[in-house]
């Protein structure tokens, strides 16, 4: 996977107004279960040109109990310029995202973005597949909504500890995905049930790519069954980060390209990379 | 219409505001206008390509941030091939930032970027980073001395010396700067510090320590920038955990005559801009015409010559 160059050397031009920076309003903030939260946004039209897999860099509020400094990364899980609206599916971890659960309707919001690389569909690829485990399914939800835009067939394999934190089955399969749902509590989680299930669904009816995010088993898995069936794939990473414009060095991670160890910003240059050159970590 | 000019030596800049290395970069062209900055500050080049620090690289503290990045470096020639061009497409200044282990080392990629397109080149002898031990140049003025030495007859360009709060001799390091041929002193870089995750009891950073920076470190360097400015001939810009307009109107009463904003575009990638307009409403409204009334209108008239120079608190 080349690198995408987002800007030339010697353009000097002004804001060249990709990225903004903006104040928006919250429509709603409601729970999905015990764990996750999913926040809505009304957002500017200068924001909502996004692609799959990029990311907002968000101001979270600083709150009497809770005083997050920097911004926190998270991945866009819906964006729609007719509605207005940019989406975000979070789990309440830390000080950033526990101020976060604390905005209602009509408070404001910064945000940057959008950000990064996103997941590629090239054209001639018809039957995608995804694979996606607990908040990884925030990442991957919007390739759902550009299969279902591009007309091409999509199967989402959601992996959960139990069915009660097994999030967005509905809006998948709203999008016109087939869904197979696999989790820890009735033991169908495990990666050679994964191997078996992703094999069957290659013999069956073709995959011509699989996307996944964050997790290093799932990771491996693909690696193994994309090498043996020459079946390309795309991960989405994360890493700290501190400013997510490509300024700071702070977000690398190390990738192999072609037996080279190079490191490369998780914000700029991923946070979508070719699964054969991304790393366990 | 107030006037924002300041000059640093023979350069004179179009406002006060200008970015601190690391903080960055080509990238920030996608979301403000490059052309409304003072002028530009590269992060810290090296001559040979570096990987870098293992990560995590940042961490946040309460209101700050620390950071190990330890100057990844794609080298002199890539810099020179690909981001002078770049910045030279505006008209602002180019300050590019250099480091390495020695000062042979320092004096060669001095010489390699005293190149048409560079207004100044910045002296990063402080980063806390790079050497084994955490230790920097900048940390003694026996050392700052022999380094700048070097560099200053290795080029002709302005050199603009970042001091570093992890010394106990501030103004003697600034001496030594000054007297090796520095033209002005950058006021300061990052203060060594460390966080641990209780729950796991690991080091916050992987390389286990970093520097501080963002609105905590404010005190300290306005302190230092204070200290310098009172005791050298040459300008001092102002550098730590500005973050509003009243903080850059501190540095300026305390003596800098320019600033560099850092941690701060993190938050907001806008605050540069933002914080240039708000300068200019500040000065309106106090009636204050030029840039220049305000540097170094600082107020300590009845203190003891004894209490500016103290390393320590009474």
């Amino acid at each position: 996977m080349s690198l995408i160059q987002r800007h030339s050397a010697g353009e000097g031009s002004p804001a060249n107004g990709t990225t903004h920076e903006v104040e928006t309003t919250v429509k709603s903030n409601t729970p999905v279960n015990g764990e996750y939260r999913l926040l809505t946004l009304d957002a500017p039209q200068s924001v909502l040109d996004c692609k799959p897999g990029q990311f907002f860099h968000i101001l979270c509020p600083v709150t009497m109990a809770e005083q997050p400094y920097l911004r926190r990364p998270m991945s866009i899980y819906g964006y729609s310029a007719e509605k207005g609206e940019l989406q975000f599916l979070y789990k309440v971890t830390g000080e950033g995202t526990r101020a976060l659960a604390t905005l209602t309707k009509g408070d404001k919001l910064n945000v940057l973005g959008p950000l990064g690389v996103g997941f590629t569909i090239q054209d001639d690829w018809q039957n995608l597949l995804l694979l996606a485990r607990g908040v990884g399914l925030a990442t991957l939800a919007p390739l759902a909504q550009e299969a279902q835009r591009l007309n091409r067939k999509l199967v989402a394999i959601c992996s959960a500890r139990n069915e009660d934190v097994l999030m967005s089955i509905d809006h998948f399969k709203a999008l016109g995905a087939e869904v197979i749902t696999v989790t820890d509590a009735q033991g169908t989680s495990d990666l050679e049930n994964l191997r078996e299930i992703i094999e069957n669904q290659i013999a069956d009816h073709g995959v011509d790519v699989m996307y996944t995010c964050g997790s290093n088993r799932m990771l491996k898995l693909l690696q193994e069954i994309g090498a043996k069936h020459d079946i390309p794939g795309e991960i989405a990473l994360e890493q700290q980060m501190a400013c997510g414009l490509g300024m700071c060095q702070c977000c690398v991670r190390s990738f192999n390209r072609n037996g080279t160890i190079t490191q490369e910003r998780v914000c700029r240059e991923g946070p979508v990379f070719g699964i054969e050159e991304a790393m366990a970590w | 219409m107030v006037d924002l000019t300041t000059k640093i030596g023979s350069l004179t800049l179009a406002n006060p505001i200008m970015p601190a290395s690391g903080t960055f970069s080509e990238d920030l062209s996608e979301v403000l206008d490059l052309h409304q900055l003072g002028a530009h500050v590269t992060k810290t080049i090296t001559a040979e390509k570096r990987g870098g620090n293992p990560t995590p690289r940042v961490c946040e503290v309460r209101g700050s941030m620390l950071n190990s990045i330890g100057i990844p470096s794609k080298g002199v020639q890539h810099f020179i091939e690909n981001t002078i061009p770049f910045y030279n497409a505006y008209d602002v200044p180019l300050v590019v930032s250099i480091s390495a282990n020695s000062a042979d080392e320092f004096a060669r990629i001095c010489e390699q970027v005293s190149v048409p397109g560079v207004a100044a080149i910045e002296v990063n002898i402080s980063c806390p980073n790079i050497e084994e031990d955490g230790k920097a140049f900048a940390m003694r003025p026996s050392t700052t001395t022999a380094v700048m030495e070097k560099l200053r007859s290795a080029s002709d360009l302005p050199l603009w010396a970042k001091l570093s709060p992890n010394t106990g001799e501030t103004i003697e390091v600034a001496l030594a700067a000054e007297e090796a041929g520095a033209d002005a002193l950058v006021v300061a870089n990052t203060l060594l510090s460390m966080a641990i995750d209780i729950h796991t009891r690991k080091p916050k950073l992987g390389n286990l320590m970093g520097g501080l920076s963002g609105p905590s470190l404010k005190p300290i360097a306005l302190r230092m920038a204070y200290q310098c400015a009172k005791s050298v001939q040459i300008p001092v810009i102002g550098c730590g955990g500005i973050s509003t307009v009243e903080d850059i109107v501190e540095y300026l009463i305390a003596g800098a005559t320019a600033v560099q904003v850092g941690t701060a575009t993190f938050i907001n990638p806008n605050i540069m801009v933002t914080l240039l307009g708000q300068l200019e409403s500040y000065l309106e409204t106090q009636n204050i015409a030029s840039l220049s009334d305000l540097v170094g209108s600082v107020r300590d008239e009845d203190a003891a010559d004894s209490v500016v120079f103290m390393e320590t608190a009474p």
